[in-house]
């Protein structure tokens, strides 16, 4: 939970079922306000879905949800203070950037005066009078940002921000991320860069085949995961020396470019440094890392292809 | 609803759509007005079927409208494709969602969307007749048609009854369209539908089976363009499409409320 306690987001039992098969099945989770939280899971995990729901787009089959305070099934009470962007960049080809800003504002009811400072805002200021069929796939993106925008919502809502963005675009979204949170809005954002993720959310709703799999704080998730401990003699010739010693002591090893890792508890690291000494072995390095949020999804989803 | 409309017409006012359909509509409007003045003299006539007007009747006051009436059904069929594209591409483009999230109450977009088009069709119908009006003027003299009682209170009167038929016909199939686009989702779909419907699955009904001509939609919106006939009266035609445009348009708007936008 945040400073102030409230949420932006909270599903009870939220469900979705076509046909025989559940999109999304009792997915409860919470954001907390003013927070940024990521929502992972591999493709056609349910992730598009809940957002849809929570969106008023499709109907729950089952549970409920509040978005911002609100009932999903009163969008129409918070949607005015959220922005969104669903499934990637959807806007009309023939309109330029700028017009289709202008048609999304007249429909808001936002001040038209807006759309230049948001076209400036995602560095599409001069490209804004461009038709959105001659743009890029990251200027299309980035038109999608700017209309999310648009509200100035206190609840943003972005699946896939990233895709098709150069390393300096996914710079820039991050930073916009950044400050908006910094402002007090909370982003609820999506994305298959784990990496981008991890180094953004404090929390993280992650599913798996329609489940959620985990809800809760980013640093809470990764500091439950088992570190490895990386140990790597300074002769290669000791090598199966050491592998031999340390399995003997009941450890689990592989073998990385001519360093051992091990998966243990970090406290684990001095034995293993000892064990190597007493027979013989002098550790040229000998570390401890913890799993990155994308060994952490692979090893929670068990996508690890 | 307003700021629906207001949206709407921005994206009906964009030039690829404006200009062509005032292109598509003016050239309709001119090639059928221009035929019936051209082609007076011609023995395979120079109105529909094949039927031949002359001078004399071209004289009257009814004949200010003659153009502007056959060009009628065509303005329709366009408003039908336009209609049926404008409303299916929101779910092909994917934009829907972008409109929901900005409006959620669905039956204002709905509504906003139906007006804004109705404007649209307003302007479409009022070019075609000013131009038809136009040419007619123009063409008048080389056909030896005199042009006395065109200005006439009983010709404008005329006039003024054309343009609301035509207008209330062209809106009968624009409303099809829309329904068919939001029943089908696929501009393609739907304008191939409505179009081949229309045109031509109508007709062969109606050539088949002559009962089935008072009862089919296409034909009734039709014939409200052209003020009804003694075979198939303009009171009827209004209640026939009505009841068609009722119950698909409330068809068509009970889905769009309900289904999920899941694309």
């Amino acid at each position: 939970m945040n400073k102030t306690g409230t949420v932006a987001i909270s599903a009870s039992d939220l469900t979705k079922i076509y046909g025989e098969r559940a999109a999304l099945s009792h997915g409860s989770f919470v954001v907390p306000s003013g927070s940024i939280c990521g929502f992972v899971g591999p493709n056609g995990s349910g992730k598009t879905t809940t957002i849809r729901m929570l969106l008023g787009l499709i109907t729950p089959s089952g549970g409920s949800a509040t978005v911002l305070g609100e009932s999903i099934k009163h969008p129409e009470k918070y949607l005015p203070r959220v922005g969104a962007m669903i499934e990637g960049p959807a806007f009309y080809p023939a309109l330029s950037g700028r017009e289709n800003l202008k048609v999304l504002a007249e429909l808001g009811g936002f001040p038209l005066a807006r759309v230049d400072e948001l076209l400036g805002k995602v560095d599409l200021a001069e490209r804004g009078g461009s038709k959105f069929k001659t743009y890029s796939l990251g200027m299309k993106q980035r038109l999608g940002i700017a209309a999310a925008l648009l509200p100035n919502p206190e609840l943003l809502i972005l699946d896939e921000p990233t895709n098709g963005l150069d390393p300096s675009g996914i710079q820039e979204v991050r930073g916009i991320i950044r400050d908006l949170a910094n402002s007090g809005t909370t982003v609820f954002v999506s994305s298959h860069i784990l990496s981008e993720l991890e180094m953004i959310c404090e929390y993280l709703v992650m599913l798996r085949e329609g489940k959620v799999i985990f809800s809760g704080r980013t640093q809470e998730l990764l500091s439950a995961q088992k570190p490895i401990i990386i140990a790597r003699p300074e002769y290669e010739v000791d090598l199966a020396k050491l592998v031999n010693t340390l399995s003997e002591a009941g450890y689990q090893i592989t073998i990385v470019d001519g360093a051992l890792q091990i998966a243990a508890a970090k406290e684990a690291s001095a034995e293993i440094n000892r064990l190597a000494f007493d027979s013989g072995i002098t550790l040229s390095s000998i570390s401890v890392v913890l799993p990155t949020l994308e060994e952490t999804f692979f090893e929670m989803t068990g996508d690890n292809k | 609803m307003i700021r629906v409309v207001i949206a709407e017409l921005r994206k009906l006012r964009r030039p690829s759509l404006l200009l062509g359909t005032i292109a598509t509509v003016g050239g309709l409007s001119a090639l059928f007005t221009s035929i019936v003045f051209l082609m007076i003299d011609s023995e395979d006539g120079n109105t529909k079927r094949g039927e031949s007007i002359g001078p004399k009747e071209l004289s009257e006051a009814l004949g200010l409208v003659y153009g502007f009436k056959l060009v009628g059904v065509f303005l329709g069929v366009v408003a039908l494709c336009i209609f049926a594209s404008q409303t299916a591409q929101e779910y092909s483009l994917g934009t829907l969602r972008n409109l929901l999230v900005r409006q959620p109450s669905r039956m204002k977009i709905l509504a906003g969307k139906f007006i804004a088009m109705k404007l649209f069709a307003l302007v479409m119908v009022l070019f075609a007749g000013a131009l038809s009006i136009a040419i007619s003027h123009a063409l008048a003299g080389r056909a030896k048609v005199d042009t006395t009682a065109w200005g006439t209170s009983a010709a404008m009167h005329i006039l003024f009854e054309s343009a609301l038929n035509i207008f209330l016909a062209t809106l009968c199939y624009g409303t099809f369209g829309m329904i068919l686009g939001l029943l089908f989702r696929s501009p393609i779909s739907a304008i191939a539908v409505g179009v081949l419907w229309n045109l031509i699955l109508e007709n062969i009904l109606a050539a088949l089976i002559n009962s089935t001509r008072k009862w089919l939609p296409g034909i009734n919106f039709a014939n409200l363009g052209e003020g009804g006939y003694p075979g198939l009266t303009y009171k009827h035609s209004i209640a026939v499409s009505l009841g068609y445009l009722i119950i698909g348009g409330a068809l068509a708007a009970v889905l769009f409320k309900k289904r999920d936008v899941a694309n």
